[in-house]
């Protein structure tokens, strides 16, 4: 998710942001002009500044926004010259576009505007459909409009290839003006603006609505803003039936605007292939007597403000109605009102100017509770007691010239110098504050505002005489200081220079300045005005006296119910960043020394005293319970029985258990039980129907059949699952975090395993068998989780969040004793439930949802096999909850119709998206998104949404000073983490890796080793990667294996293991320290999903059709056998967990097992348990307490 | 990575390995075998010697036996310091397991409180607690409990019950986040050659002018001599929970961690080891 801002623009045409977690206003300081409106996005926000004109900002993002350009080069054969570019009188182009009907060639590119520019020059693409083509990129054909191929054939007549370029948008976090690309198209100077309508179309495209309103009070609509073209492309003129003074639009279809006499429009008809929408339709002012002045508009509501500033929340309006049924007035008077993320308002209180939220708005309550202020102080609001280190961070680069200017400007002065420089420590905002001030008339366009600052204007020449109070302090002081002290303030803040570039003042100048100020300082007049701009500026807008807003836009702010604001008291959180238990003395010596002495004490005291009695003896404890058992023989059904978990003390003082079940059979009473300690997983197997779990033993894996029980309540399951995992978790002597070798897995649901390693598991020849592997849950929910031995594990959710472990254990259902405290989050996902909608053709009424008795049922899931209705969906399970209704998906593999059908003859045949004569039936899909919240040991990483992780696989003992981490974005981008250590595995920022194409998977092996697979399937090599230069140099394309396309490839010590998209598994021949990159794909096995390979070249996978005795499953963990250094390959498969697991990350697991000598295999097997090293014998009595000693 | 609440853990789970010998003097009819037992670093040497008492008795004749008494090299054993403080105080340093002496006659009156059943222990235990609340909350907490929550903490001592314990003691650990820590900590420190039994003064975690104070600044106040002076080799080590802290350790976060279930900070001044 990128990062949330409110924005909002004082009167003074300043504008500022502010974040949900935040107090404090921040200061927005490319701004060079004053701004009068804004209205903003999640990647950009738009303003009108003063002189009417558009600019447009957008964020600064570690992703830049690029454009692939391309065009072909066109070549025929003839017997003389073999091919040239001399082509038929009937050909195309020598340099054309695909299609061959424009004539483009290279010089023919110019850059849209000024806000971008070329990457490099153009080159030509050598990548054809995931194949390598020969050095110069020709592909052959018989003749132009025809299908070509890499290899040239004996009657191969034309080639062409494709030549590409991409141009980067440069201008990012500056208000960059949007340029009028004919002159006189542009209509006259805009006075309203207002962006929306993200929601209309699917994220790749990332379509977003701009309409302005001129002053003459005309609608124009920016045509083709998305993603790769932020700018849009052309202003178009909307009709509309009078004056319109204001516009507002939805991050949906809705779209309202005022007319000058007080009326108000509703625009119908917008759509996905119509985003400007067909008509107007006219709506009343809410008060008969005084016209509305202001509209808001969200997803699903209308906010309006009429002029006796009075509120109106509009009811009924919903996706087919847009204009509502009527008015309902609500408490507060404001100025204008401003509609939101998640249909949130904010609006500006016509009383006191301030920013009010609207509390209490959730999808079922829109119109909220309360209006409340926000407290949240400016920039240099509090500049006396501000030398926290917010305030310092949003200094940001001004802070540190200023230091480096004081030093090298003069040591003596550095003591007077220092409480002022403290004090101010954030002088530019207030500077620039100070500058605005002094231009104020400029900005005023609201004959209000005009009022509110005349009344100030007397103000800053007061301050004048108070300030003035420190100059002549320093003037007493020696004379070299009276030299250097103005000259240092000068150099913040050279006020007497109006014309200054206010933003970048860098070292050289301010030593340039320092030169120039000397023989000024003398002039007490220059010395007084900078000085007041430095300490005392923000005086008038002290605590009693509050900023004045004209504006506000929560475009970008995202907040919902759960949403945490500090908005709303600034006083407290110095109080709480001082507790301790939070603080960032968790680093501290003293913690880390009293755990490693606890651990050393519990050493020297109970090892080798474990066989001793203890005093206090623990009872055996018993919890019971009812449920439902699946019956383990048929009929299969649920059968009530009495489920009991019986707890005590082990003799070597672990806890035991044993799980009893107890049902009736025949009219006999009957039992069944499991020990504790022979558990290796409990999964949580929420259906809408049932709240269900199961137990796994190794027995129960081999036989793919776990105990399944279902219980009453969603809580009551929790409850037993917490328990029952302690119960295990104590069993095994597990507790806290897991370790940093441990093995990580993802089940189709989300939900998170731990397994720690022993190192009997990767033991050779006789490994633990992986059936065995005790896994445990970890709240939180993913999709994809990868690791290294260094602990360094990230995540990415369903809806591409990326989440970085922060090192606690619980979360989720694990309460209190079973999760830690510190560093468990909330965490959020979202995914989307899919429907099919099915018709069938008859020659009498076309399609109709009338099928043939033999089809699938009208409404479906995706096999057609289960009847899914809009109305009988259910969520995927209680935790989650719907966000919004039923929409026809566009995004689907092979493309849509405008309506969202796809046609095929047939109903279980492969659909494409446009009707031909054989097709008879006809489909389309219906999403519905819905969102889960839950804790866990994950923090957010925003803002770049992930598809893909991998981290560097290394031995547990390694030291790195930065841990390489590779991702690829969830639009295709190569990214690389920035200052990745094992203290902060969080990194601070991505580093852009150009691809000539997206891509969809990425691995990095020990030996810094990149592979990666875009998502033609091509495969490529990245070339010169190693700690110095951590995103190598280039690109070296692999063949494929012969047809197949490879979907993911993983990396271990030296072995590559890619999967492709039928599911067979290939191993990489050939790789050499002088040639990583291999010769050959060799084939190792078909019905493989997912590989991870691991720190000791082992190959674990996700794999499907596995057979057990009872049942056959499918995403099952499995592990190869007989992998040894010589024998890469393997032999066999070991089959753990599953089915229904969707990962598995192998890739912190370094663990060896100590080497078993085997000095002959002749001699008969040894056995495989080594003896465990280091560890002291211990002489342990033979009887003890008159005991027998058991060891 | 450990969390703070593994070393409640840790200091719950506390054990010290001991070797229960029958004091020569005792009168038995047949040899007494020596008894080993874990004993919990957290609870009282009475509370948890019902086994030692049975292994003992079986070899005497009930005339002789008296109430039951320890003592480690001359030391009468006062049950009403938590064993791991007795531990700490008196035989840090030593090789385990702990060798104890067990007595049944000759009850030494001077240095010893009679404790003819566990409820005496209880009572005693629950005064420490309340009086420890009385210097965190003015004892607001422990008064606002109800019988069965005293009785909670009590049978989570009695039989080990770390979660049930705990699931009570939260509450007295708890204070307002802007006062930032106790009224004043709970603490006492003792010394294994000194007159007084323990030094117990009134100590705010947070100075007046909102610095937080430590472990060395408790015992700057306390027990000067126990911090080594500049250039000066270690005399004293300070210990608690068998582990020397660092003296930076703000004193708050040991109240919240290290203290005794009996809600006290008990902190060992023991002679630096000479080797």
């Amino acid at each position: 998710m990128p990062s949330s801002l409110l924005w909002a623009v004082d009167v003074f045409g300043r504008v500022y942001s502010l974040s949900p977690t935040s107090q404090q206003w921040d200061l927005c300081k490319e701004a060079q002009l004053e701004i009068k409106r804004i209205t903003a996005t999640q990647q950009c926000c738009w303003a009108i500044a003063c002189d009417h004109q558009i600019y447009l900002n957008v964020y600064a993002s570690d992703v830049p926004i690029r454009y692939q350009e391309e065009t072909y080069e066109n070549q025929r054969w003839n017997p003389m010259d073999g091919f040239s570019d001399r082509l038929l009188p009937s050909d195309r182009w020598q340099w054309s576009d695909v299609t061959g009907l424009k004539h483009q060639p290279l010089d023919s590119f110019r850059l849209p505007s000024d806000n971008w520019e070329w990457e490099a020059d153009w080159y030509v693409d050598e990548n054809f459909g995931g194949e390598a083509t020969e050095k110069a990129g020709w592909t052959y054909a018989i003749d132009f409009p025809a299908s070509y191929t890499k290899d040239k054939k004996w009657n191969s007549c034309v080639r062409r290839r494709r030549w590409i370029r991409f141009r980067r948008y440069k201008a990012r976090d500056t208000w960059a003006k949007v340029s009028s690309e004919l002159p006189g198209s542009l209509p006259d100077p805009f006075s309203d603006i207002s962006c929306g309508g993200w929601e209309i179309t699917e994220e790749p495209m990332g379509l977003i609505s701009l309409w302005a309103v001129t002053l003459q009070g005309k609608v124009w609509f920016r045509e083709d803003i998305h993603h790769q073209n932020p700018e849009g492309s052309a202003w178009v003129e909307v009709q509309c039936p009078g004056e319109v003074v204001q516009i507002s639009c939805g991050p949906g279809d809705l779209v309202w605007a005022v007319m000058w006499e007080g009326h108000l429009l509703v625009r119908e008809g917008i759509g996905r292939d119509c985003p400007k929408g067909t008509s107007w339709a006219e709506v009343q002012s809410p008060s008969p007597e005084f016209g509305a002045i202001h509209v808001a508009v969200g997803v699903s509501v209308v906010w309006a403000v009429t002029k006796d500033r009075k509120v109106w929340f509009r009811r009924g309006i919903n996706s087919h109605n847009p204009c509502g049924s009527g008015w309902i007035s609500m408490v507060g008077e404001m100025v204008m009102i401003d509609v939101g993320v998640n249909d949130q308002v904010w609006g500006i209180s016509s009383e006191d100017r301030a920013v009010y939220f609207r509390q209490g708005v959730t999808s079922s309550e829109l119109s909220g509770k309360a209006w409340r202020a926000l407290t949240s102080l400016r920039d240099g609001d509090r500049s006396s007691s501000r030398s926290s280190a917010g305030s310092l961070a949003s200094a940001g680069c001004f802070f540190s010239n200023e230091v480096t200017v004081q030093s090298q400007g003069s040591v003596p002065g550095d003591m007077d110098m220092e409480p002022e420089g403290a004090s101010g420590g954030n002088p530019d905002p207030q500077e620039q504050a100070d500058a605005s001030k002094r231009r104020i008339p400029k900005v005023t366009s609201d004959s209000f505002i005009s009022e509110l600052v005349s009344d100030r204007e007397g103000q800053p020449e007061k301050h004048e005489g108070t300030v003035v109070a420190p100059i002549p302090e320093e003037e007493a002081e020696t004379e070299q200081e009276v030299k250097v002290a103005p000259a240092v303030v000068l150099s913040r803040s050279p006020s007497g220079r109006p014309d200054h570039a206010w933003s970048n003042v860098d070292l050289e100048e301010a030593q340039g300045r320092l030169a120039v100020g000397c023989p000024a300082s003398d002039t007490g007049d220059s010395c007084s005005l900078s000085s007041v701009a430095t300490y005392n500026l923000d005086e008038p807008y002290g605590a009693d006296d509050h900023p004045i807003w004209a504006w506000v836009n929560g475009g970008s702010c995202v907040v919902d119910s759960h949403s945490q604001l500090n908005w709303f008291n600034s006083g407290v959180s110095s109080a709480q960043s001082m507790s301790l238990s939070v603080s960032p003395a968790q680093t501290a010596a003293w913690r880390k020394q009293i755990f490693e002495q606890l651990s050393e004490r519990s050493k020297r005291e109970m090892e080798n005293f474990r066989h001793y009695e203890q005093a206090v003896e623990q009872a055996v404890w018993v919890k019971k319970g009812t449920m439902q058992w699946w019956r383990d023989w048929k009929p299969y059904k649920w059968v009530d029985v009495h489920f009991a978990l019986e707890q005590f003390c082990g003799t070597d003082g672990n806890k035991e258990g044993i799980i009893f079940i107890y049902y009736t059979f025949n009219d006999e009473k009957k039992y069944l039980h499991t020990f504790i300690n022979e558990v290796t997983i409990l999964v949580p197997v929420l259906s809408d129907s049932k709240h269900t779990f199961a137990i796994y033993t190794p027995e129960r894996t081999k036989q793919r059949w776990p105990i399944r029980l279902a219980v009453a309540t969603e809580q009551e399951m929790h409850d037993w699952l917490a328990l029952l995992s302690v119960s295990c978790c104590d069993s095994r002597g597990i507790q806290g975090p897991p370790c940093k070798q441990a093995i990580w897995s993802v089940t189709c649901k989300g939900d998170i395993f731990v397994s720690e390693p022993t190192p009997s598991l990767e033991a050779s020849p006789y490994p633990m068998p992986c059936d065995q592997m005790y896994w445990h849950q970890i709240g939180g929910h993913l999709r994809v989780i990868e690791c290294n031995s260094l602990g360094v594990v990230w995540g990415i959710g369903y809806d591409h969040t990326a989440w970085v472990y922060t090192g606690g254990y619980g979360g989720g259902f694990f309460q209190g004793l079973a999760s830690s405290t510190d560093n468990i989050y909330t965490q959020t996902d979202t995914k989307s439930v899919y429907i099919y909608e099915n018709q069938r053709w008859n020659p009498v009424t076309g399609y109709t949802n009338r099928g043939l008795p033999t089809d699938r049922y009208m409404w479906s899931d995706a096999s057609g096999l289960q009847e899914c209705t809009k109305e009988n969906t259910k969520l995927p399970s209680p935790q989650w909850a719907w966000v919004n209704d039923w929409t026809v998906d566009y995004n689907v593999s092979g493309g849509t119709d405008k309506e969202g059908w796809q046609y095929a003859a047939d109903f279980p045949t492969s659909f494409h998206g446009s009707k031909t004569l054989k097709d008879f039936v006809r489909r389309r899909r219906w999403a519905r998104k819905c969102k889960l919240t839950t804790t866990g040991p994950w923090k957010e990483v925003p803002p770049i949404p992930l598809s893909e992780i991998t981290t560097l696989p290394c031995m547990a003992a390694s030291r790195m000073e930065h841990v390489p981490l590779w991702a690829i974005s969830s639009k295709g981008d190569v990214l690389c983490r920035l200052d990745v250590t094992v203290q902060a595995p969080a990194g601070t920022s991505w580093l852009h890796v150009g691809t000539d194409q997206p891509f969809k998977s990425i691995c990095i092996g020990s030996a810094h080793q990149v592979w990666a697979i875009a998502r033609d399937g091509s495969v490529f090599y990245r070339g010169s990667v190693s700690p110095q230069n951590l995103a190598g140099d280039c690109w070296y394309h692999i063949p494929s294996p012969p047809r197949q396309k490879l979907k993911q490839v993983s990396v271990g010590r030296t072995s590559v293991y890619a999967v492709d998209e039928n599911g067979n598994l290939w191993f990489r021949q050939g790789l050499t320290p002088s040639y990583p990159q291999g010769s050959s794909w060799e084939h190792i096995s078909t019905n493989v999903r997912k590989v991870s390979v691991g720190p000791l070249d082992q190959v674990w996978i996700i794999a499907d059709k596995v057979q057990g005795s009872h049942s056959l499953s499918c995403g099952t963990v499995c592990r190869r056998l007989g992998v040894l250094p010589m024998e890469p390959k393997g032999l066999s498969w070991d089959y753990g967990i599953g089915g229904g697991w969707e990962h598995i990350t192998v890739r912190g697991n370094s663990t060896e097992a100590p080497r078993i000598s085997m000095p002959s295999m002749v001699g008969g097997p040894t056995p495989a348990s080594g003896a465990p090293r280091g560890t002291p014998p211990v002489s342990i009595p033979d009887v003890m307490n008159g005991n027998a000693v058991r060891s | 990575m450990a969390d703070d609440k593994d070393v409640l853990r840790d200091v719950w789970f506390g054990r010290i390995p001991t070797c229960f010998t029958l004091h020569q003097d005792e009168v038995t009819e047949r040899e007494a075998e020596p008894f080993y037992l874990l004993l919990p670093r957290v609870s009282y040497l009475t509370l948890v010697t019902d086994k030692v008492k049975k292994h003992f008795q079986k070899v005497m004749k009930p005339d002789d036996v008296e109430e039951m008494w320890f003592e480690y090299e001359g030391t009468a054993l006062k049950w009403h310091y938590p064993i791991g403080l007795l531990y700490d105080l008196h035989a840090s340093n030593t090789a385990l397991p702990w060798s104890i002496f067990v007595h049944f006659k000759n009850f030494p009156l001077q240095d010893l409180l009679h404790c003819p059943s566990n409820s005496v222990i209880e009572a005693h235990f629950m005064s420490c607690i309340k009086e420890a609340d009385a210097l965190k909350h003015k004892g607001a907490v422990v008064n606002e409990m109800q019988k069965k929550d005293h009785k909670q903490l009590w049978m989570g001592l009695q039989n080990d019950k770390f979660d049930q314990f705990w699931a009570m003691n939260r509450k007295l650990m708890e204070y307002p986040i802007e006062e930032r820590g106790f009224r004043y900590i709970p603490f006492r420190i003792y010394q294994p050659t000194s007159d007084r039994p323990f030094i117990q003064k009134l100590f705010r975690p947070v100075s007046p002018d909102g610095h937080v104070h430590t472990l060395g600044d408790l015992l700057k106040e306390m027990l000067p001599a126990a911090i080594p002076k500049d250039n000066e080799k270690k005399k004293y080590q300070v210990v608690i929970h068998g582990i020397e802290p660092m003296l930076e350790t703000p004193i708050q976060w040991l109240s919240e961690h290290l203290s005794h279930p009996d809600n006290f900070l008990h902190i060992s001044i023991i002679p630096a080891q000479c080797d």
